[in-house]
């Protein structure tokens, strides 16, 4: 089978892009994860439910900075939204990943900050907005939530889906395994950061941790799968050199995020964050690696 | 002078009687007032350009196909009809289906009346998506300005009837300017008179809408497009290609991966706990 040939010249994303994509995953996954455990999980789950809430605003605060500052022209980061061109109006194409990702961090922002405002009323840390923690407990609560969840897991994925429209060896001849590789290693990045904050507060119910040790090596599986997949794609399209050579450091990193959360459970006298951290470099690593192997 | 039509205007870039002069990258540098990059030996061939970019919206290809000479003793090369030497002035393709205009988040990058593709520099923010969608690593970021720039066959001088500085300056007249329809029939022409002269390789590259809808600054070349670094038929594709697999892996693994989550919290809480006798983490 002939591979694919490529032409197409770098477009010089680097450390930013890096940064975006990786708390952009934590933001989106983390949501997912406080949505799934308040309405799929246990009344004890409720705390986890709510750090994982607060967590993945604040993960996202960095995001359109990053991205703002990455822009050649930063004072025009809202010709992303607006066209400024001769038609005027919206800059809205929904083919374009991102113009739709634009949009969705936008939407994305105003749930998770929502949700971050009504998760402190909740815990007491902002007692003017208990009216707003009422109000997204019950049915509304939940739609609010399932909507902010699909968002945040758009959030996850496009990313991936960006690099994949393109014409760039490596993204684009991955497009089948990009985008969800890319999702499934936040909500396991994203559960790790759940571990290493509820382990370090020592408060989160042992229960409630347990099962996110479960649901972590579920996504952990998930990952690894993607990844499988993503290496075989581009093997047939004869551009899996690119990712090898000198970046198999940063697989043996991401191995090692890998295999963490499964060695901590056997080995006991692991320090309980050293799992967690790992996991969350072994993301950093996996987006690393397929945002510059292709650009070199 | 009379203003062009509102119809496609292109190049027809002969690459059989380009000699590599690069008047064509210096008049398009003088017009466009782009300061290029600094020198470099790039160590191939007679190019020190070496790659179209924000400062180089013309670059002149040198292909090298010498035959190998191994033996000791020098055998006559065969210069198969000047086949040896190849030199193509590359440029912005101005595809009719173009990869950069469909992924630019702003609408900068817009078709004109001329039907040719032109990045507006006060809209363009600089995200660079462009560049990596482009086929042919046309566009360049010009760290100056923060913007991505490219060739605009000169729309400044279209708009008052004046040919692109670079066709103006060619003196083989291997770079023709003119309405793309006119440039299809000098083409065929070209084209059959070469093979008539048995060179059978020589080829129209962006004639027909067999790469990207058609490029209305199309090429005749004397080999293979990917001897000239342009992506042949089968890999001459949109990235838009990659939105539908993209997100349906990306929902698909949603959909799986919210389903382990439910899993993972439910069971815990059907069998009453999560094992308690695990050590307390928290």
């Amino acid at each position: 089978m002939t591979g694919a040939e490529h032409f197409a010249a770098p477009p010089e994303w680097q450390w930013w892009i890096l940064g975006y994509f990786f708390f952009g995953g934590l933001a989106g996954g983390s949501y997912a994860l406080g949505t799934l455990l308040r309405f799929g999980g246990d009344p004890r789950d409720e705390l986890a439910a709510r750090i994982a809430f607060i967590a993945s605003f604040i993960a996202l605060i960095p995001c359109p900075i990053f991205l703002t500052v990455d822009l050649g022209q930063p004072l025009r980061f809202w010709h992303m939204l607006l066209d400024t061109g001769p038609d005027g109006g919206l800059a809205f194409k929904p083919w374009s990943p991102m113009s739709l990702g634009s949009w969705a961090l936008l939407a994305f922002g105003l749930f998770s900050f929502v949700s971050f405002v009504g998760a402190l009323a909740e815990g007491g840390q902002l007692r003017a907005a208990s009216g707003l923690a009422r109000a997204l407990r019950g049915g509304a609560g939940l739609a609010w939530n399932a909507i902010g969840t699909v968002l945040g897991l758009f959030i996850c994925a496009y990313t991936g889906v960006l690099l994949a429209v393109s014409n760039q060896a490596v993204w684009s001849d991955a497009a089948w395994a990009l985008g969800g590789m890319f999702l499934a290693s936040a909500l396991a990045g994203a559960t790790a950061l759940l571990l290493f904050l509820g382990r370090s507060r020592r408060d989160v119910d042992a229960d409630t941790a347990y099962r996110l040790e479960v649901a972590d090596r579920y996504f952990v599986l998930l990952e690894a799968l993607l990844i499988a997949i993503f290496l075989v794609t581009v093997a047939v399209a004869g551009t899996i050199a690119k990712v090898l050579g000198v970046w198999i450091v940063l697989w043996l990193v991401v191995l090692l995020g890998l295999a963490a959360p499964f060695l901590s459970a056997r080995a006991r006298t692991w320090p309980p964050l050293a799992a967690p951290l790992l996991a969350l470099l072994g993301v950093l690593a996996l987006r690393a690696l397929v945002i510059f192997s292709a650009q070199t | 002078m009379a203003a062009f039509q509102e119809k496609p205007l292109g190049f027809f870039t002969d690459t059989s009687i380009c000699i590599g002069c690069k008047a064509c990258e210096v008049a398009c540098k003088e017009w466009n007032q782009l300061e290029g990059n600094a020198p470099k030996f790039t160590a191939d061939s007679f190019d020190n350009t070496g790659q179209l970019d924000a400062q180089n919206w013309r670059h002149v290809q040198f292909v090298e196909q010498v035959p190998d000479n191994t033996g000791l003793i020098p055998t006559p090369t065969p210069i198969a009809g000047g086949q040896a030497w190849l030199m193509m002035s590359d440029v912005c393709k101005h595809c009719k289906e173009a990869s950069c205009l469909e992924v630019c988040p702003t609408n900068a990058i817009m078709r004109t009346e001329f039907d040719t593709v032109f990045i507006q520099s006060d809209v363009c923010n600089g995200c660079r998506n462009c560049i990596s969608a482009c086929p042919y690593g046309v566009i360049g970021f010009d760290e100056q300005k923060g913007v991505a720039q490219k060739c605009t066959l000169c729309y400044d001088r279209l708009q008052i009837g004046m040919q692109p500085a670079c066709a103006k300056a060619c003196p083989t007249e291997s770079i023709k300017f003119g309405y793309v329809d006119d440039l299809h029939q000098v083409a065929d022409q070209r084209l059959a008179a070469l093979q008539q002269a048995g060179y059978k390789k020589a080829q129209l590259y962006g004639r027909d809408t067999k790469v990207y809808g058609g490029l209305n600054a199309f090429f005749l070349l004397m080999d293979k497009p990917e001897v000239y670094s342009l992506p042949n038929e089968a890999n001459a594709t949109l990235p838009s290609r990659n939105n539908l697999p993209g997100y349906v892996g990306g929902v698909a693994t949603a959909v799986i991966g919210l389903i382990a989550g439910l899993v993972a919290f439910r069971n815990g809480r059907m069998n009453g706990n999560g094992p308690n006798n695990t050590r307390p983490h928290a």
